[in-house]
């Protein structure tokens, strides 16, 4: 498969993604002690849809509290907003995917409430992760062996991984400009019925050529990064606090990049690097 | 030897024998004797502590060089803490003072401690051998009431145990027998039954008036004290040193002791009643000033979950989660590993997770090595309350593919890692006396056998039995041995096991194959950490964990022929 997007298209991906984080940073302001998942996921979606969102890739999720390590869930249904109360100390994940004229952002935003040294940690080593799968996908690995040298990294660092909580154990799926006719704003089991109907079709013809557009660990994803755009969302935890980020990668057939690097995750990074040096 | 200055402190109608030694402006510890005793029994304690403490004893009422209160009245506890009180008021008026007591002393202080308010001129209380006789009173009924068999083995033994408080209610066979020789006998009592070598000026030369005196403090408190014990809280932090040895107060009388008192930090030693204080005074002296310098710095007692824990091969999987659940509890983790940036990497998480963590580099199987390591944390971190032997590593082979190399270094590792640990670390255990807990690392294969298991299992098998012995050796030292038998879990050490006779390139696959082996069975290494926490705090022996390591433990025992056939099946 052919990388087939072009700089106009990676620019209307990139404003998406954009919109998307900007909206979670809006949340990330107006969150306290005392909001609910619930109220927190209802607050985002307003706040895309003002902004022009048209369609989501999946419904809007926010995780509170050691939700956010995804402890003690046994079914998908645990995934979706609850009524778990927001309190001082506490670990939050923002995860959204708006559409914008079938253009796709997915993003994960991770952010804490007072003091919590942990998420700190947390915070500070995810960049390993980026730097990590970047570096292994420009190298070409297979995608199964970028999913075993990220558990290795965890390890390591003595984390886990919790992105294999996700359906499928995913720790990333291919975006593609949604091109559905199916109608807009339906949504099955959270994921919206033009994501389905996609997604559904690029398993099959992905499944085709050996390929799978969703990255997990098993024999499905031995092959090498499919040019493309993907979603990458490595969601480590530890203990009872999980943090992840969540953005485009670009894949062409011969080099790598991470769509957009102003994004808050990496503004903390530089600004912490910043402070040390 | 310092200077001892002697002051009279009047006090409710009695003079009392105040020695005072050490500087006075540092903080005041204040030694309490008991029964038949007087000041001099803390002689060595006091020595030691008036190196950075003002050090404060006295004679109780009627006792040594007090004077003698007129009747029976006269020794109720009410007066006997006022006695307390006055002598802290007399050497340290502006200054909270240190309780440390001993026997009577220790019951008396209770009352002092547990008075309302109490808290502002009490800044710590040790105590030993002597519980609060209202506590006691309440453990008594709430056995009675709920009398389960080990609630009335609790009672039987410590009954027993009294036997002498109802000999000191009887109409003259008490006083009798002190005056008719058990004054005199009393060095031989305590050499033969409490393990005290005679010394010049001990007992004291008054002690027949003292210990006939002394009975009045039996039968001035006991029965009406017990007979309506009063509800007794008390804020003031209580260090509690149990002695294992004691012939007089058992352990168990301090169960629910909490109740009363929040702040309660409980320490053991490996002593009888008298030889605390008369053969182990500076170790006494050392917990005491351990207990005080942490009031004095802090304000707040250790947290009981204070511990020094050495874990060995903490870099990773189970002892990378063992270290984390005692940091958890605010332990401070001495973490060792070959991997030194793993081992880091561990101590970084201890502190982060609210423990203190401290990383080395160390060969397990180097006995020189090990040697020089316990050394160095005795040094740097003191000795530890717990020892976790942890480091180990995989081989998988039958006998005959197995080459002398590989058993050795299987053995080296699995077994003589545990020996070098247990015998460094355990050494200083011991010869601290305050007891602790070692915890060995051993495996569902050590009562499991396999055909291609044959080094692995023949190490673990060694460390199983190896810890049955060392518990059986250091029972009486206070020090429990637990033997760890995971079955599978989820750790790294498939990724680092090796396999008899296979290239490397199959040794690959086979461990790879062997890691998602272990990782769909999905038992997180985290889930042993909590039993071996469990088992530090319960001093269980063998602890199988895992559903397979439970049933092959139950089958060896039902079938071991069973588990002999199980034995030949390639497994690998």
């Amino acid at each position: 498969m052919a990388f087939d997007y072009s700089a106009a298209d990676l620019d209307r991906f990139r404003e998406v993604q954009q919109l998307a984080y900007h909206c979670a940073e809006q949340v990330a302001a107006w969150i306290e002690p005392g909001v609910t998942e619930r109220q927190a996921t209802q607050k985002l979606c307003r706040c895309l849809v003002a902004e022009g969102v048209d369609d989501f890739f999946h419904v809007p999720f926010a995780w509170f509290g050691d939700r956010t390590a995804f402890r003690h869930f046994h079914t998908p249904l645990q995934f979706f907003a609850g009524s778990r109360v927001l309190q001082e100390g506490m670990p939050y994940v923002l995860d959204c995917a708006p559409v914008v004229d079938g253009y796709t952002a997915d993003i994960g935003y991770g952010g804490k409430v007072g003091a919590n040294p942990v998420w700190d940690r947390l915070a500070q080593d995810l960049k390993v992760y980026r730097e990590l799968i970047l570096r292994e996908v420009r190298a070409r690995r297979p995608l199964d062996e970028v999913y075993a040298a990220v558990d290795a990294q965890l390890a390591a660092h003595g984390y886990d991984n919790r992105h294999q909580v996700y359906p499928g154990r995913v720790i990333g799926h291919q975006v593609t400009r949604n091109t559905s006719r199916a109608p807009k704003g339906v949504n099955l089991f959270g994921f919206g019925l033009r994501t389905l109907q996609t997604l559904g079709r690029e398993l099959i013809s992905e499944r085709l050529h050996g390929r799978s557009p969703l990255w997990a660990d098993g024999r499905a994803s031995r092959h090498a990064p499919t040019p493309g755009l993907w979603a990458v969302e490595p969601h480590i935890g530890f203990r009872e606090v999980g943090i992840k980020f969540e953005e485009l990668l670009v894949v062409t057939e011969d080099e790598a990049y991470w769509l957009d690097d102003d994004l808050p995750h990496v503004r903390r990074w530089t600004s912490l690097e910043e402070a040390a040096a | 030897m310092s200077p001892v200055t002697r002051r009279t402190v009047h006090s409710a109608g009695v003079d009392l024998a105040v020695f005072e030694q050490g500087d006075p402006a540092a903080p005041t510890v204040l030694l309490v004797h008991g029964y038949p005793d007087t000041h001099r029994v803390w002689d060595d304690v006091a020595e030691d502590l008036a190196a950075d403490h003002h050090v404060v004893r006295y004679d109780v009422r009627g006792a040594g060089e007090s004077s003698v209160p007129a009747g029976r009245a006269e020794y109720r506890l009410e007066l006997l803490a006022a006695d307390l009180f006055a002598v802290a008021d007399a050497v340290s008026p502006d200054r909270p003072v240190h309780v440390v007591a001993h026997d009577w002393g220790s019951l008396q202080s209770w009352e002092a401690v547990t008075e309302p308010g109490a808290e502002r001129r009490l800044a710590s209380y040790t105590t030993m051998s002597g519980p609060c006789l209202d506590h006691m009173g309440h453990w008594i009924r709430y056995r009675l009431r709920r009398p389960t068999p080990r609630h009335l083995r609790q009672l039987l033994v410590q009954g027993a145990h009294s036997w002498y408080i109802t000999a000191f209610h009887l109409p003259f066979l008490a006083p009798a027998g002190w005056r008719l020789g058990l004054a005199r006998a009393w060095p031989r009592v305590l050499r033969d039954l409490e393990g005290v070598r005679p010394r010049a000026g001990h007992p004291q030369p008054t002690i027949r008036q003292d210990a006939v005196r002394g009975i009045e403090l039996y039968r001035a408190n006991m029965r009406p004290t017990l007979r309506n014990p009063r509800e007794r809280h008390t804020e003031v932090p209580v260090q509690l040193i149990t002695l294992r040895r004691d012939h007089y107060v058992s352990p168990f009388l301090s169960e629910g002791l909490e109740r009363w008192v929040p702040r309660l930090t409980r320490r053991e030693l490996n002593a009888t009643h008298w030889s605390a204080l008369l053969e182990q005074g500076p170790v006494v002296a050392g917990l005491v000033r351990e207990f005080t310098a942490r009031i004095e710095s802090t304000g707040q007692p250790p947290a009981p979950g204070e511990k020094l824990v050495v874990i060995t091969g903490a870099g990773s999987g189970i002892g990378r989660a063992t270290a984390l659940a005692f940091g958890e509890q605010g332990a401070t983790v001495v973490v060792c590993d070959l991997d030194q940036v793993a081992a880091e990497r561990t101590a970084e998480l201890v502190t982060l997770v609210g423990g203190a963590g401290h990383a080395y580099r160390v060969d397990v199987s180097d006995g020189a090595a090990m040697d020089a390591f316990a050394q160095q944390v005795a040094t740097e971190h003191g000795v530890p309350d717990v020892l976790v032997n942890n480091a180990g590593i995989g081989h998988s082979g039958t006998f005959l593919q197995t080459t002398e190399k590989e058993w050795q270094r299987v053995l080296d590792v699995n077994l003589w890692g545990v020996i070098h640990g247990c015998r460094a670390f355990g050494a200083l255990m011991v010869a601290r006396g305050r007891g602790g807990h070692i915890v060995n690392l051993a495996s569902a294969a050590a009562y499991l056998p396999s055909k291609v298991l044959a080094a692995y299992a023949t190490s673990k098998a060694a460390v199983l039995m190896l810890s049955d012995c060392l518990r059986a050796e250091l029972a009486d030292s206070g020090i429990g041995v637990s033997a760890i038998c995971p079955g599978i879990v989820n750790t790294n050490i498939t990724r680092t096991s090796t396999f008899s006779g296979l290239s490397a390139s199959e040794q690959t696959a086979k461990q790879d194959r062997a890691a998602r082996l272990y990782a769909r069975r999905g038992f997180p290494p985290e889930k042993v950490a909590a039993e071996i926490v469990k088992a530090v705090r319960t001093g269980k022996p063998v602890v199988p964990v895992t559903v397979e390591a439970k049933l092959a433990r139950w089958a060896g025992r039902i079938s071991p022929g069973l588990l002999r056939r199980a034995a030949r099946i390639n497994a690998g």
